[in-house]
């Protein structure tokens, strides 16, 4: 077995687009359901019209990496929006059934090949990095040490993905520590008497909901900058993979989805290369390597159930919160 | 009726006897007093407000004025729709039909947080204290016109920490006096179902409101602390306010409202000073006397009560049938 090989693509995934892209979903998504109380379970939806909002505008219309960028934001926010305004006056659970529904219509609208043009359908979209890359300032080479040995191109995302998690991080730090976030806090616990002190919750829960969406899709973007934008990717088990990382780092703490995202992809990344390793080694004689590949989205299954159960609030979560924990 | 209130024959046990004795506020209304009087200045006048529930006629009161600047208390059995009254009066439901004003202006379906900002405060029956936020920071949450409660100037906490700190101040004046302070830093999760009464009340009090509406405050407040809770009510009215109040104890009533308003199966079905109210023949007899444990359904002989000594006399019933509660529909509740 290659344990240096393990280890190393193991660390490496430390720095992968995927973990920063999952930190910024796990850090919406600590907006909507660890401050707000507002249990989203469509952020894969959120994540692929960041994503698809980029790649379309890129391809299609040619827009800069920074226009498409912000277009990919932008659909998000619309997105929230027209998901709030018949959603958010419904109970909680209520809300997680709409927002896992919608989050399914948005991927078969990229799916289908109604919009093959657009989208590309099955296939998705790919070869939109041109204007991103050119705007890299980074000269070709080689960088890095260890693990973290990466091109021009990799770092250059890399970087800027870190620069989006680090301001995304700075701005939900200072709103949750504002009497905004009080307010958001207060609507979490009890809308009703929040309201009864003179706040709009419903405004209140429009702006998380927005903020939460817009972070969704800046990780949406990150995650598929020097990829591809396809349909298959955006799936529930995405949503329930961010969910992963934000309960195993701490719902209503802001380092918690960060933590929560780089456990996750390391552990992620360990598995699939130790798990297949071990059947090569004959040490698990009745599965495949490819079945063995798949073990580890069973072990996340596994993990998120007993995590919810032994430790619901996380590794950064205050424990004196659990004790309140109805 | 809660067991933890005592019964009405043992009042010495029940009611320790306020320090000074504060004076009542009287001449607040206009004519005879009986259901619907006009006030002299109303802060809030009903006007044929209806709701129901299916079948069930939960409100129907069909005029009725709160008196300003005093204590009012909303005396009636169980599921007399006092807690429905004032989730309609605070923009929480909405009725079938009716209208209403406070301070002059209708506010009959204008949103539960737009009629908070007006200065009319409410409280719940069940408490609904912030379980997850400290003490100090449920007082805060209760103050108007906050800066840094808005989403973009939230991010610049030069913009806001100054009345932060102002509010946190008063917040903590007003802690002491409820005698929470020790707990400010706990979360409101850790207080007892008393504690979280008075902090739901001293969490109103922050927004500084014209009227402020109790919906029980002294249920599972101990006996203690009731003595306290009245002052600070006292205190108020005191200070300008009005207060509304809705309570079972009727010692505490008679100590410091200065007008009762008696509803019983949605109908406002008398008024006046708690004296007076309380010497109408058909509340003491029918509502406050010897039929307190019972449902006025008993009392107007509706249907059968549990016990044989409660059973209805013809002259109570006689004098509620004058005071129109014969009219209450024919189905049981
Ligand atoms: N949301 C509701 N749905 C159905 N019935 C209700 C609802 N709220 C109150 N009621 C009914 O309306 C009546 C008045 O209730 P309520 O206002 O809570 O009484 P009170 O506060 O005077 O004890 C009761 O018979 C109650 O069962
Ligand atoms: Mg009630």
């Amino acid at each position: 077995m290659d344990w240096l090989q393990i280890f190393s693509n193991s660390l490496s995934s430390i720095l992968s687009p995927a973990t920063i892209g999952y930190a910024l979903a796990a850090l919406g998504l600590a907006v909507h359901f660890g401050y707000a109380g507002l249990l989203n379970m469509g952020i894969a939806g959120f994540m692929a019209i960041g994503a698809y909002g980029y790649a379309i505008s890129s391809l299609s219309f040619g827009f800069p990496w920074w226009l498409a960028i912000l277009v990919g934001l932008g659909a998000s926010a619309i997105f929230a929006l027209i998901l709030g305004v018949p959603t958010l006056r419904l109970r909680g659970d209520y809300l997680a059934i709409v927002t896992i529904a919608a989050a399914e219509v948005v991927r078969l609208l990229f799916l289908t090949t109604a919009f093959d043009e657009y989208t590309g359908s099955a296939d998705g979209l790919s070869g939109y990095q041109g204007s991103f890359r050119d705007a890299n300032p980074i000269p070709d080479g080689i960088y890095g040490f260890g693990p973290w040995m990466y091109t021009a191109n990799e770092w250059w995302v890399r970087i800027m993905g870190l620069v989006t998690l680090a301001i995304a991080v700075l701005v939900v730090w200072m709103l949750m520590r504002s009497p905004w976030g009080r307010v958001l806090k207060g609507i979490r616990e009890d809308e009703d008497a929040v309201r009864a002190l003179g706040k709009n919750a419903f405004a209140y829960k429009m702006q998380a909901l927005v903020l939460g969406g817009v972070l969704a899709a800046a990780g949406g973007i990150v995650y598929a900058l020097d990829r591809a934008a396809s349909p298959g990717v955006y799936v529930t088990s995405l949503t329930f993979f961010v969910w992963t990382a934000l309960l195993l780092g701490g719902a209503a703490t802001v380092f918690g989805p960060l933590l929560g995202s780089l456990i996750f992809w390391v552990l992620q990344t360990f598995l699939s290369n130790f798990l297949p390793a071990l059947v090569q080694a004959g040490v698990l004689p009745f599965m495949s390597q490819i079945q063995a590949g798949t073990l580890r989205f069973i072990l996340v299954g596994v993990a998120l159930m007993l995590l919810v159960i032994f430790m619901p609030q996380g590794i950064l979560g205050n424990k004196k919160e659990l004790t309140f924990v109805k | 009726m809660s067991s933890e209130f005592p019964a009405p024959d043992e009042p010495t046990t029940a009611m320790p006897a306020s320090p000074v004795e504060r004076p009542k506020s009287t001449g607040l209304h206009v004519g005879d007093a009986k259901p619907g009087v006009a006030k002299i200045d109303p802060i809030i006048v009903v006007d044929g407000v209806r709701r129901t529930f299916g079948g069930l006629t939960a409100v129907d009161v069909e005029h009725l004025e709160i008196p300003r600047g005093v204590i009012t208390a909303l005396i009636g059995p169980n599921g007399a729709g006092k807690t429905t009254l004032f989730n309609l009066l605070t923009g929480f439901d909405k009725p079938n039909e009716g209208s209403w004003t406070f301070d002059g202006t209708s506010i009959s379906g204008v949103p539960a947080y737009k009629v908070a900002r007006m200065g009319q405060v409410r409280t719940f029956q069940l408490t609904k204290a912030l379980g997850l936020l400290t003490v100090v920071e449920n007082m805060k949450l209760g103050a108007k016109g906050q800066r840094g409660e808005r989403f973009w100037s939230s991010l610049i906490p030069a913009a806001w920490r100054k009345q932060d700190d102002e509010i946190e101040e008063r917040a903590m004046k007003l802690l002491a006096k409820f005698k929470l302070d020790a707990k400010s830093n706990d979360f409101a999760a850790s207080l007892s179902g008393g504690q979280r009464k008075l902090l739901e009340m001293a969490r109103a009090l922050m927004s500084q409101p014209k009227l402020v509406m109790l919906d029980e405050p002294m249920a599972g407040v101990n006996p203690a602390l009731t003595q306290s809770l009245l002052d600070h009510i006292l205190d108020l009215k005191d200070e300008g306010m009005t207060v509304l109040f809705v309570e079972h104890d009727m010692h505490m009533v008679r100590h410091i409202a200065d007008w009762v308003v008696v509803m019983a199966e949605g109908r406002v079905v008398a008024e006046g000073d708690p004296y007076s109210v309380m010497q109408d023949p058909a509340v003491i007899d029918a509502y406050l006397g010897a039929h307190q444990e019972l449902d006025l359904g008993v009392v107007t002989g509706r249907y059968a009560p549990e016990g044989a000594e409660a059973a209805p006399d013809a002259e109570v019933q006689e004098k509620l049938l004058a005071a129109g509660i014969a009219e209450l529909e024919e189905e049981e509740k």
